[in-house]
Protein backbone atom coordinates (compact mmCIF):
# COMPACT_ATOMS: atom_id res chain seq x y z
CA UNK A 1 0.00 0.00 0.00
CA UNK A 2 1.51 3.48 -1.28
CA UNK A 3 2.33 5.97 1.96
CA UNK A 4 0.82 9.44 2.74
CA UNK A 5 3.68 10.62 0.98
CA UNK A 6 2.99 8.35 -2.14
CA UNK A 7 -0.59 9.59 -2.44
CA UNK A 8 0.69 13.36 -1.66
CA UNK A 9 3.71 12.95 -4.48
CA UNK A 10 0.61 11.32 -6.83
CA UNK A 11 -2.78 13.86 -6.23
CA UNK A 12 -1.88 16.50 -4.28
CA UNK A 13 -1.51 18.87 -7.50
CA UNK A 14 -4.99 17.20 -8.57
CA UNK A 15 -6.29 18.13 -5.22
CA UNK A 16 -5.10 21.61 -5.09
CA UNK A 17 -6.49 22.07 -8.93
CA UNK A 18 -10.17 20.82 -7.82
CA UNK A 19 -10.28 22.84 -4.65
CA UNK A 20 -9.53 26.32 -6.46
CA UNK A 21 -12.20 25.14 -8.94
CA UNK A 22 -14.84 24.89 -6.03
CA UNK A 23 -13.59 28.12 -4.48
CA UNK A 24 -13.81 29.82 -8.05
CA UNK A 25 -17.41 28.58 -8.40
CA UNK A 26 -18.52 29.70 -5.17
CA UNK A 27 -17.27 33.47 -6.08
CA UNK A 28 -18.86 32.90 -9.59
CA UNK A 29 -21.80 32.24 -8.06
CA UNK A 30 -21.68 35.11 -5.84
CA UNK A 31 -20.37 37.82 -8.19
CA UNK A 32 -23.57 36.95 -10.83
CA UNK A 33 -26.75 38.59 -11.08
CA UNK A 34 -30.09 36.36 -10.12
CA UNK A 35 -30.97 34.26 -7.12
CA UNK A 36 -29.18 30.58 -6.42
CA UNK A 37 -31.43 27.79 -5.80
CA UNK A 38 -31.12 24.21 -3.49
CA UNK A 39 -28.01 23.28 -5.63
CA UNK A 40 -25.99 26.10 -4.13
CA UNK A 41 -27.59 25.76 -0.49
CA UNK A 42 -26.95 22.03 -0.68
CA UNK A 43 -22.96 22.59 -1.49
CA UNK A 44 -22.49 24.92 0.57
CA UNK A 45 -24.11 22.80 3.37
CA UNK A 46 -21.58 19.82 2.63
CA UNK A 47 -18.45 21.69 2.21
CA UNK A 48 -17.75 22.12 6.24
CA UNK A 49 -17.68 18.04 6.37
CA UNK A 50 -14.71 18.19 4.07
CA UNK A 51 -13.29 18.95 7.72
CA UNK A 52 -14.58 16.52 9.20
CA UNK A 53 -12.37 14.13 11.43
CA UNK A 54 -14.43 10.95 10.12
CA UNK A 55 -12.51 8.87 7.90
CA UNK A 56 -15.95 8.69 5.32
CA UNK A 57 -15.94 12.13 4.16
CA UNK A 58 -17.07 11.12 0.85
CA UNK A 59 -20.09 8.76 2.00
CA UNK A 60 -21.37 11.59 4.64
CA UNK A 61 -21.03 14.53 1.70
CA UNK A 62 -23.00 11.97 -0.68
CA UNK A 63 -25.91 11.72 2.20
CA UNK A 64 -25.65 15.17 2.77
CA UNK A 65 -26.76 15.62 -1.26
CA UNK A 66 -29.56 12.40 -0.82
CA UNK A 67 -32.91 12.45 -1.30
CA UNK A 68 -33.99 11.58 2.52
CA UNK A 69 -37.63 11.20 1.88
CA UNK A 70 -39.51 8.41 2.66
CA UNK A 71 -42.96 9.13 0.53
CA UNK A 72 -43.12 7.21 -3.14
CA UNK A 73 -45.06 8.87 -5.90
CA UNK A 74 -47.36 7.05 -7.99
CA UNK A 75 -45.13 8.63 -11.05
CA UNK A 76 -42.49 10.93 -11.60
CA UNK A 77 -43.15 14.75 -12.00
CA UNK A 78 -40.01 15.20 -14.14
CA UNK A 79 -37.15 12.41 -15.25
CA UNK A 80 -33.97 14.16 -14.59
CA UNK A 81 -31.71 14.57 -11.21
CA UNK A 82 -30.39 17.63 -10.38
CA UNK A 83 -27.39 16.66 -7.98
CA UNK A 84 -29.24 17.58 -4.67
CA UNK A 85 -32.43 16.97 -3.07
CA UNK A 86 -35.17 19.32 -3.65
CA UNK A 87 -35.95 21.07 0.05
CA UNK A 88 -38.92 19.12 1.71
CA UNK A 89 -42.44 21.20 1.56
CA UNK B 1 -3.46 -6.73 -20.77
CA UNK B 2 -7.07 -8.24 -21.35
CA UNK B 3 -10.23 -6.88 -19.81
CA UNK B 4 -13.62 -7.17 -19.77
CA UNK B 5 -15.95 -4.21 -19.98
CA UNK B 6 -19.63 -5.29 -18.11
CA UNK B 7 -21.81 -2.50 -19.23
CA UNK B 8 -20.72 -0.51 -22.27
CA UNK B 9 -24.12 0.85 -24.47
CA UNK B 10 -22.05 0.67 -27.58
CA UNK B 11 -25.27 1.64 -30.25
CA UNK B 12 -24.30 5.22 -29.01
CA UNK B 13 -20.65 4.53 -29.69
CA UNK B 14 -18.57 4.98 -32.89
CA UNK B 15 -16.90 2.38 -34.50
CA UNK B 16 -13.97 3.86 -33.77
CA UNK B 17 -14.41 3.06 -30.36
CA UNK B 18 -14.73 -0.73 -30.88
CA UNK B 19 -11.02 -0.17 -32.64
CA UNK B 20 -10.01 1.96 -29.09
CA UNK B 21 -11.72 -0.98 -26.88
CA UNK B 22 -9.68 -3.77 -28.60
CA UNK B 23 -6.41 -2.11 -28.49
CA UNK B 24 -6.72 -1.43 -24.81
CA UNK B 25 -7.32 -5.24 -24.47
CA UNK B 26 -10.96 -5.64 -24.07
CA UNK B 27 -11.83 -9.35 -24.74
CA UNK B 28 -15.68 -8.58 -24.42
CA UNK B 29 -18.29 -6.42 -23.57
CA UNK B 30 -22.31 -6.24 -22.07
CA UNK B 31 -24.52 -3.90 -23.32
CA UNK B 32 -27.68 -3.75 -21.03
CA UNK B 33 -30.75 -2.32 -22.56
CA UNK B 34 -31.08 1.57 -21.76
CA UNK B 35 -33.03 4.72 -22.15
CA UNK B 36 -31.81 6.11 -25.59
CA UNK B 37 -31.50 9.83 -24.65
CA UNK B 38 -35.45 10.53 -25.56
CA UNK B 39 -38.34 8.70 -24.58
CA UNK B 40 -39.48 6.10 -27.73
CA UNK B 41 -42.72 6.67 -29.24
CA UNK B 42 -43.92 2.95 -29.37
CA UNK B 43 -42.91 -0.49 -28.40
CA UNK B 44 -42.04 -1.04 -31.96
CA UNK B 45 -38.93 1.43 -31.61
CA UNK B 46 -38.11 -0.75 -28.77
CA UNK B 47 -38.51 -3.93 -31.15
CA UNK B 48 -36.04 -2.37 -33.46
CA UNK B 49 -33.86 -1.69 -30.44
CA UNK B 50 -34.06 -5.10 -28.99
CA UNK B 51 -32.89 -6.26 -32.55
CA UNK B 52 -29.89 -3.77 -33.10
CA UNK B 53 -28.66 -5.09 -29.43
CA UNK B 54 -28.79 -9.04 -30.49
CA UNK B 55 -28.61 -9.35 -34.23
CA UNK B 56 -26.41 -5.98 -35.40
CA UNK B 57 -23.93 -4.94 -32.53
CA UNK B 58 -22.66 -8.22 -32.12
CA UNK B 59 -21.83 -8.22 -35.59
CA UNK B 60 -19.85 -4.92 -35.11
CA UNK B 61 -17.97 -6.20 -32.41
CA UNK B 62 -17.13 -9.06 -33.77
CA UNK B 63 -15.16 -7.11 -36.54
CA UNK B 64 -12.81 -6.36 -33.89
CA UNK B 65 -12.43 -9.30 -32.12
CA UNK B 66 -14.73 -8.45 -29.13
CA UNK B 67 -17.39 -10.37 -28.11
CA UNK B 68 -20.86 -8.81 -27.70
CA UNK B 69 -23.31 -9.60 -25.06
CA UNK B 70 -26.56 -8.34 -24.01
CA UNK B 71 -29.37 -7.73 -20.85
CA UNK B 72 -32.92 -6.99 -22.22
CA UNK B 73 -35.36 -4.86 -20.42
CA UNK B 74 -37.76 -1.94 -20.32
CA UNK B 75 -34.91 0.66 -18.29
CA UNK B 76 -36.65 2.50 -15.89
CA UNK B 77 -37.19 6.33 -17.10
CA UNK B 78 -39.37 4.49 -19.58
CA UNK B 79 -40.72 2.44 -17.27
CA UNK B 80 -42.80 4.91 -15.40
CA UNK B 81 -46.24 4.65 -17.83
CA UNK B 82 -46.84 0.74 -16.86
CA UNK B 83 -48.97 0.12 -19.60
CA UNK B 84 -46.54 0.82 -22.41
CA UNK B 85 -44.12 -0.66 -20.19
CA UNK B 86 -45.67 -3.80 -20.01
CA UNK B 87 -46.05 -3.85 -23.80
CA UNK B 88 -42.63 -3.33 -24.36
CA UNK B 89 -42.27 -6.37 -21.76
CA UNK B 90 -43.75 -8.51 -23.84
CA UNK B 91 -41.55 -8.39 -26.50
CA UNK B 92 -38.58 -9.75 -24.40
CA UNK B 93 -39.42 -13.50 -24.15
CA UNK B 94 -38.96 -13.76 -27.90
CA UNK B 95 -35.53 -12.29 -27.78
CA UNK B 96 -34.35 -14.54 -24.23
CA UNK B 97 -33.34 -17.76 -26.37
CA UNK B 98 -30.68 -15.47 -28.78
CA UNK B 99 -27.33 -16.83 -28.54
CA UNK B 100 -25.57 -13.50 -27.03
CA UNK B 101 -28.59 -12.59 -24.24
CA UNK B 102 -27.56 -12.99 -20.67
CA UNK B 103 -30.25 -12.19 -18.84
CA UNK B 104 -32.89 -9.32 -17.65
CA UNK B 105 -30.93 -5.60 -17.60
CA UNK B 106 -29.99 -3.15 -16.64
CA UNK B 107 -33.88 -2.61 -14.72
CA UNK B 108 -34.04 -0.45 -12.02
CA UNK B 109 -35.75 2.49 -10.22
CA UNK B 110 -35.24 6.35 -12.05
CA UNK B 111 -37.40 8.11 -9.83
CA UNK B 112 -38.53 6.02 -7.36
CA UNK B 113 -42.05 5.99 -8.62
CA UNK B 114 -44.19 3.36 -7.48
CA UNK B 115 -44.78 2.76 -11.24
CA UNK B 116 -41.22 2.04 -11.67
CA UNK B 117 -41.40 -0.19 -8.97
CA UNK B 118 -44.18 -2.78 -10.16
CA UNK B 119 -42.16 -2.79 -13.17
CA UNK B 120 -39.63 -3.59 -11.67
CA UNK B 121 -40.66 -6.21 -9.96
CA UNK B 122 -42.15 -7.52 -12.72
CA UNK B 123 -38.65 -7.58 -14.45
CA UNK B 124 -37.42 -9.63 -11.37
CA UNK B 125 -40.20 -12.30 -11.78
CA UNK B 126 -39.63 -13.00 -15.13
CA UNK B 127 -35.96 -12.98 -13.97
CA UNK B 128 -36.53 -15.50 -11.36
CA UNK B 129 -38.90 -17.28 -13.44
CA UNK B 130 -36.05 -18.10 -15.93
CA UNK B 131 -33.49 -18.14 -13.56
CA UNK B 132 -31.94 -15.27 -15.63
CA UNK B 133 -29.14 -12.83 -14.11
CA UNK B 134 -30.48 -9.06 -13.36
CA UNK B 135 -28.19 -6.36 -14.08
CA UNK B 136 -29.40 -3.17 -11.58
CA UNK B 137 -29.50 0.53 -12.62
CA UNK B 138 -29.35 2.54 -9.23
CA UNK B 139 -30.63 6.07 -9.53
CA UNK B 140 -29.05 8.90 -10.53
CA UNK B 141 -27.39 12.25 -7.83
CA UNK B 142 -29.66 12.67 -5.02
CA UNK B 143 -32.03 9.87 -5.79
CA UNK B 144 -29.28 6.89 -5.27
CA UNK B 145 -29.60 6.43 -2.02
CA UNK B 146 -33.09 6.34 -1.43
CA UNK B 147 -33.57 3.91 -4.67
CA UNK B 148 -31.29 1.96 -3.86
CA UNK B 149 -32.70 1.30 -0.59
CA UNK B 150 -36.56 0.55 -2.26
CA UNK B 151 -34.37 -2.11 -4.80
CA UNK B 152 -33.12 -3.94 -1.78
CA UNK B 153 -36.22 -3.95 -0.05
CA UNK B 154 -37.71 -4.84 -2.78
CA UNK B 155 -35.51 -7.40 -3.62
CA UNK B 156 -35.56 -9.12 -0.26
CA UNK B 157 -39.48 -9.86 -1.24
CA UNK B 158 -38.63 -12.53 -3.41
CA UNK B 159 -37.83 -15.75 -2.09
CA UNK B 160 -36.25 -17.48 -4.79
CA UNK B 161 -34.04 -15.17 -6.29
CA UNK B 162 -29.94 -15.98 -6.15
CA UNK B 163 -28.38 -12.68 -4.46
CA UNK B 164 -25.39 -13.87 -6.28
CA UNK B 165 -26.85 -13.74 -9.60
CA UNK B 166 -27.71 -9.78 -9.00
CA UNK B 167 -25.61 -6.87 -9.54
CA UNK B 168 -26.81 -3.76 -8.59
CA UNK B 169 -24.80 -1.26 -10.62
CA UNK B 170 -24.10 2.33 -10.13
CA UNK B 171 -22.91 2.02 -6.59
CA UNK B 172 -21.31 4.92 -5.26
CA UNK B 173 -19.46 5.40 -1.13
CA UNK B 174 -22.99 5.97 0.48
CA UNK B 175 -24.30 2.66 -0.94
CA UNK B 176 -21.87 -0.04 -1.76
CA UNK B 177 -22.00 -1.36 1.92
CA UNK B 178 -25.75 -1.36 1.34
CA UNK B 179 -25.12 -3.93 -1.46
CA UNK B 180 -22.32 -6.07 -0.35
CA UNK B 181 -23.88 -6.31 3.19
CA UNK B 182 -26.89 -7.36 1.58
CA UNK B 183 -24.95 -10.47 -0.36
CA UNK B 184 -25.25 -9.01 -4.35
CA UNK B 185 -22.41 -8.19 -6.23
CA UNK B 186 -21.83 -4.59 -6.86
CA UNK B 187 -21.06 -2.37 -10.37
CA UNK B 188 -18.92 1.19 -9.83
CA UNK B 189 -19.20 2.92 -12.91
CA UNK B 190 -16.22 5.17 -13.76
CA UNK B 191 -18.06 8.61 -15.08
CA UNK B 192 -16.47 11.85 -15.95
CA UNK B 193 -18.36 14.34 -13.99
CA UNK B 194 -20.72 12.05 -12.08
CA UNK B 195 -20.73 8.29 -10.55
CA UNK B 196 -17.16 7.33 -9.62
CA UNK B 197 -14.04 8.82 -10.65
CA UNK B 198 -11.35 5.86 -10.74
CA UNK B 199 -9.34 6.68 -7.30
CA UNK B 200 -13.09 6.65 -5.97
CA UNK B 201 -13.41 3.33 -7.13
CA UNK B 202 -9.99 2.18 -5.99
CA UNK B 203 -10.62 3.85 -2.38
CA UNK B 204 -13.81 1.08 -2.25
CA UNK B 205 -11.83 -1.39 -3.42
CA UNK B 206 -9.14 -0.67 -0.86
CA UNK B 207 -12.00 -0.36 2.22
CA UNK B 208 -14.22 -2.85 1.15
CA UNK B 209 -11.96 -5.46 -0.96
CA UNK B 210 -12.38 -6.96 -4.59
CA UNK B 211 -15.19 -9.73 -3.94
CA UNK B 212 -18.42 -9.38 -5.27
CA UNK B 213 -17.48 -6.06 -7.22
CA UNK B 214 -16.82 -5.00 -10.74
CA UNK B 215 -15.95 -1.58 -12.91
CA UNK B 216 -17.53 -0.48 -15.76
CA UNK B 217 -17.48 3.01 -18.19
CA UNK B 218 -21.39 2.45 -18.89
CA UNK B 219 -20.30 4.45 -21.93
CA UNK B 220 -22.65 6.22 -23.56
CA UNK B 221 -24.25 8.89 -25.94
CA UNK B 222 -23.56 11.18 -22.63
CA UNK B 223 -19.95 12.23 -20.88
CA UNK B 224 -18.43 9.18 -20.99
CA UNK B 225 -15.50 7.58 -21.50
CA UNK B 226 -15.08 4.02 -23.18
CA UNK B 227 -11.64 3.44 -22.02
CA UNK B 228 -12.34 4.28 -18.19
CA UNK B 229 -11.29 0.57 -17.16
CA UNK B 230 -7.86 0.31 -18.65
CA UNK B 231 -7.66 3.83 -17.24
CA UNK B 232 -8.46 2.98 -13.68
CA UNK B 233 -6.42 -0.30 -14.68
CA UNK B 234 -3.65 2.23 -15.02
CA UNK B 235 -4.82 4.35 -11.53
CA UNK B 236 -4.46 0.85 -9.90
CA UNK B 237 -0.78 0.37 -10.90
CA UNK B 238 0.13 4.25 -10.12
CA UNK B 239 -1.24 3.01 -6.25
CA UNK B 240 0.84 -0.33 -5.82
CA UNK B 241 -2.29 -2.64 -6.52
CA UNK B 242 -0.52 -5.61 -8.05
CA UNK B 243 -1.09 -7.16 -11.34
CA UNK B 244 -2.70 -9.91 -9.98
CA UNK B 245 -4.75 -7.68 -8.06
CA UNK B 246 -5.71 -5.31 -11.04
CA UNK B 247 -6.69 -8.59 -13.12
CA UNK B 248 -8.87 -9.88 -11.03
CA UNK B 249 -11.11 -6.58 -11.03
CA UNK B 250 -11.33 -5.88 -14.33
CA UNK B 251 -10.90 -9.61 -15.75
CA UNK B 252 -11.37 -12.30 -13.45
CA UNK B 253 -14.36 -10.89 -11.44
CA UNK B 254 -16.70 -10.11 -14.67
CA UNK B 255 -15.95 -13.30 -15.88
CA UNK B 256 -17.20 -14.98 -13.34
CA UNK B 257 -20.19 -12.96 -12.38
CA UNK B 258 -21.10 -13.19 -16.24
CA UNK B 259 -19.84 -17.12 -16.64
CA UNK B 260 -23.57 -17.78 -14.63
CA UNK B 261 -24.90 -17.58 -17.41
CA UNK B 262 -24.01 -20.56 -19.68
CA UNK B 263 -23.97 -18.41 -23.37
CA UNK B 264 -20.90 -16.18 -21.64
CA UNK B 265 -18.25 -18.11 -23.30
CA UNK B 266 -15.02 -16.18 -23.98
Amino acid sequence: MPSKQDILDLQFIDARHKLIDLAAFLDRIDRHPGADDHRFAALKSAIPLLLAERPDRAKAVLEAFSDHSVHLPQSAAFQGATGAALPQE
Amino acid sequence: MKYIEPHAHMVSRTTDDYEKLALAGCEALCEPAFWAGFDRSSADGFYDYFRQLTEYEPKRAAKFGIKHFSWLCINPKEADDPGFAREVMSLIPQFLDCPSVLGIGEIGLNKNTRNELTIFEEHVQLAVDRDLPILIHTPHLEDKLKGTRLILDSLASFSKLDRAKVIIDHVEEHTVGLVLDSGYWAGMTLYPESKCTPNRAIDMLEIYGSERLWMNSACDWGVSDPLAVPKCALEMKKRKHSAAEIERIIYQNPRDFLSQSPRFQL
